[in-house]
C-alpha cells in the first residue's frame, strides 16, 4: 500500500495533537509506528482507520482519498480492520459469535455461509477448540488473537492494529505477534503501533517515529531504530533498548 | 449446610427472637377484631400491586428519557436532565407527592389522586433510574464502541447488539432494588388518601385499636412482593454474570 499523508492536524479541545504531520511511504506491506506516549501514533492510527476526522489535512492509500463525512467513513471502515489494546471483543457473546457478527449484521452473509468461512482461520490458528467460549473464559492472548481474527474475516485491504501486544505478558505477547508475522506471509497489510521494537526491526518494511504531532524519522527499520541521526529519535532508542 | 436450610434456621430463630420480645410484653392480641377487616387488607394490597406495576413501568420509561438527557451534548438538554433528578433526588417523595396533589394538581385541573400518585411515584422513582442507567451505560468501556464503529456497524446496530446488551447486564441489580424501594414507597401514597395496602392497616387500626395486629400483616404483605423480585432478581443476575 501507497500512504501519502499531508499536513495533517488535529485537536482535542485546545490540545494539538497532530501538528501538521506529513508521511509519504513506498509501496509496503508493513507500515509500523513507534514513538513516545503521547506523540500522536494512537491519534494518527485511529484517522488513518477511519475512526476521527482530523481537524485538517489529507490522507490517501493507493491514490484513494479518506473521506470526511460519517456515512461514507463507515463504508469505508467496513472495507478496514482495526485491533486495539483490549477490550475488543463483546463480552456477552462466544468468540464464534464475535465473529461472525461483522459476517452476518455488516456484509450481509447468511449464518451459514459466515460459519463456514470463519472456519478455516479458527483452525489455522489454533483457535477452533475455543470458539465456543466467552472472553472472560479466554486469555488474553486468545482475545488479542481473536480480535484479529474477526477483523480478518471480513476480508479488509488492510489491517490497523493499535498496540495489540501492551496489555500482554511476554509469553501471549509473542503468540500475538507471531500470529502477526505469520499474517504478513500470508500478504496482509498492515499499520501497526507498538513498543515492541525487536518485532519491528524484523516485520516492518517501513518504521516512521511519530512525536510532538510529527513524522520525525521515516525509513527501514534498521535505519531508524538503530541508526538515526535525529537527536530525538537516537535518544528514544538508546533509552529503551538499553 | 445447603443455603435454604440455613435461611430458613436464621428466620425461626429471628421469629422466635421477636416471638419471645411480645411474650414479656402484656400485650391483649385481637387477631380476631382484626380478620373481620381481611376483605379491606386485600383490595388495599390489590391496589398497592396495581400502584406499583404501573408506577414500576412509567417510572423506567421516565429514567431512560432522563438518561438520555443527562448525556446530551446539547446544554439546554442536559440542564433539563440535571435538574430534575437533583430535584427529584434532593427531596423527600412526602413533599414531592403533597406539593403534587394539592399544588400542582390541582392547578392542572387534575383530580384522580390515583394518577396522580403514580405519576409523583414514576416521576420520584425516574430520577433514580436515570443514575442507575447513566452509570451502566458509563461502566462499558470506550472500546466497546470503538469496536462496533471500526467493524462498521451503525449507531443503531451498535445500540443494539452490543451496548444495551451489555447495559441491561450491568444495571440488573440496582434496578431491581429499584423496584423493591419502589414497593415499598407506594405505601406514601396513603397521605394523600390512596387506597392502597397501608392505608387499610392505618384504618383498621383506628377501628380496632389493634396496631400490632394491624400492621404485621402489612410487613408480611410487602415482604410477600418483595422477597420474589429479590430472589427474581439474584437468578437473573447469576445468569446473566456467567454469560458476562
Amino acid at each position: 500500500m501507497l500512504l501519502d499523508i499531508h499536513n495533517l492536524v488535529q485537536r482535542f479541545g485546545t490540545n494539538t495533537v497532530l501538528d501538521g504531520l506529513a508521511l509519504q511511504t513506498g509501496d509496503v506491506r508493513a507500515l509500523v509506528l513507534v514513538g513516545p506516549s503521547g506523540g500522536g501514533k494512537s491519534t494518527l492510527l485511529r484517522i488513518l482507520a477511519g475512526l476521527d476526522v482530523p481537524v485538517a489535512g489529507s490522507v490517501a492509500f493507493d491514490g484513494e482519498q479518506l473521506p470526511r463525512d460519517e456515512p461514507a467513513l463507515r463504508e469505508y471502515r467496513r472495507t478496514v480492520g482495526t485491533v486495539f489494546q483490549a477490550y475488543n471483543l463483546f463480552p456477552h457473546l462466544t468468540a464464534l459469535e464475535n465473529l461472525l457478527m461483522p459476517l452476518i449484521h455488516v456484509h450481509g452473509l447468511s449464518e451459514p455461509e459466515a460459519r463456514a468461512r470463519v472456519r478455516e482461520p479458527l483452525e489455522r490458528f489454533g483457535l477452533a477448540d475455543h470458539a465456543h467460549k466467552r472472553p472472560a473464559e479466554l486469555s488474553g492472548g486468545q482475545k488479542q488473537r481473536i480480535a484479529i481474527l474477526r477483523a480478518l474475516v471480513v476480508q479488509p485491504k488492510r489491517l490497523f492494529l493499535d498496540e495489540p501486544t501492551s496489555a500482554l505478558d511476554p509469553e501471549m505477547t509473542a503468540e500475538v505477534l507471531e500470529m502477526i508475522g505469520e499474517l504478513k506471509e500470508l500478504g496482509t497489510q498492515f499499520v501497526l503501533v507498538t513498543h515492541e521494537m525487536g518485532f519491528a526491526r524484523r516485520a516492518a518494511d517501513e518504521v516512521a517515529f511519530v512525536g510532538d504531532g510529527r513524522v520525525l524519522a521515516h525509513g527501514p527499520p534498521a535505519e531508524i531504530i538503530d541508526r538515526s541521526d535525529v537527536p530525538r529519535v537516537r535518544s528514544f532508542f538508546a533509552r529503551i533498548l538499553s | 449446610m445447603p443455603r435454604w436450610l440455613a435461611h430458613t434456621i436464621v428466620v425461626i430463630l429471628f421469629a422466635a427472637l421477636i416471638a419471645l420480645a411480645f411474650s414479656r410484653v402484656d400485650y391483649a392480641w385481637n387477631w380476631a377484631g382484626v380478620w373481620e377487616y381481611r376483605q379491606k387488607f386485600l383490595q388495599g394490597f390489590g391496589v398497592t400491586v396495581a400502584l406499583s406495576l404501573a408506577s414500576l413501568v412509567a417510572s423506567t420509561l421516565i429514567g431512560i428519557v432522563a438518561a438520555v438527557l443527562l448525556g446530551s451534548k446539547n446544554v439546554m438538554l442536559e440542564a433539563v436532565g440535571r435538574v430534575y433528578v437533583e430535584l427529584i433526588r434532593g427531596t423527600p417523595l412526602l413533599v414531592q407527592l403533597l406539593l403534587g396533589f394539592y399544588v400542582v394538581a390541582s392547578a392542572v385541573g387534575l383530580e384522580n389522586r390515583y394518577v396522580v400518585g403514580v405519576l409523583v411515584l414514576a416521576l420520584f422513582s425516574g430520577a433514580y433510574m436515570a443514575e442507575i442507567f447513566r452509570g451502566g451505560l458509563a461502566a462499558i468501556p470506550q472500546t466497546q464502541r470503538d469496536s462496533a464503529r471500526a467493524i462498521g456497524l451503525t449507531p443503531w446496530q451498535s445500540l443494539r447488539l452490543v451496548i444495551l446488551p451489555q447495559a441491561v447486564r450491568l444495571v440488573l441489580p440496582a434496578v431491581a432494588g429499584q423496584f423493591v424501594s419502589l414497593i415499598k414507597d407506594s405505601s406514601l401514597l396513603s397521605v394523600i388518601a390512596v387506597s392502597e395496602f397501608t392505608l387499610a392497616a392505618q384504618e383498621v387500626n383506628s377501628f380496632t385499636y389493634s396496631t400490632l395486629e394491624s400492621y404485621l400483616p402489612l410487613a408480611a404483605g410487602y415482604l410477600l412482593l418483595t422477597l420474589p423480585l429479590s430472589a427474581l432478581s439474584r437468578l437473573l443476575e447469576r445468569r446473566y454474570r456467567y454469560e458476562m
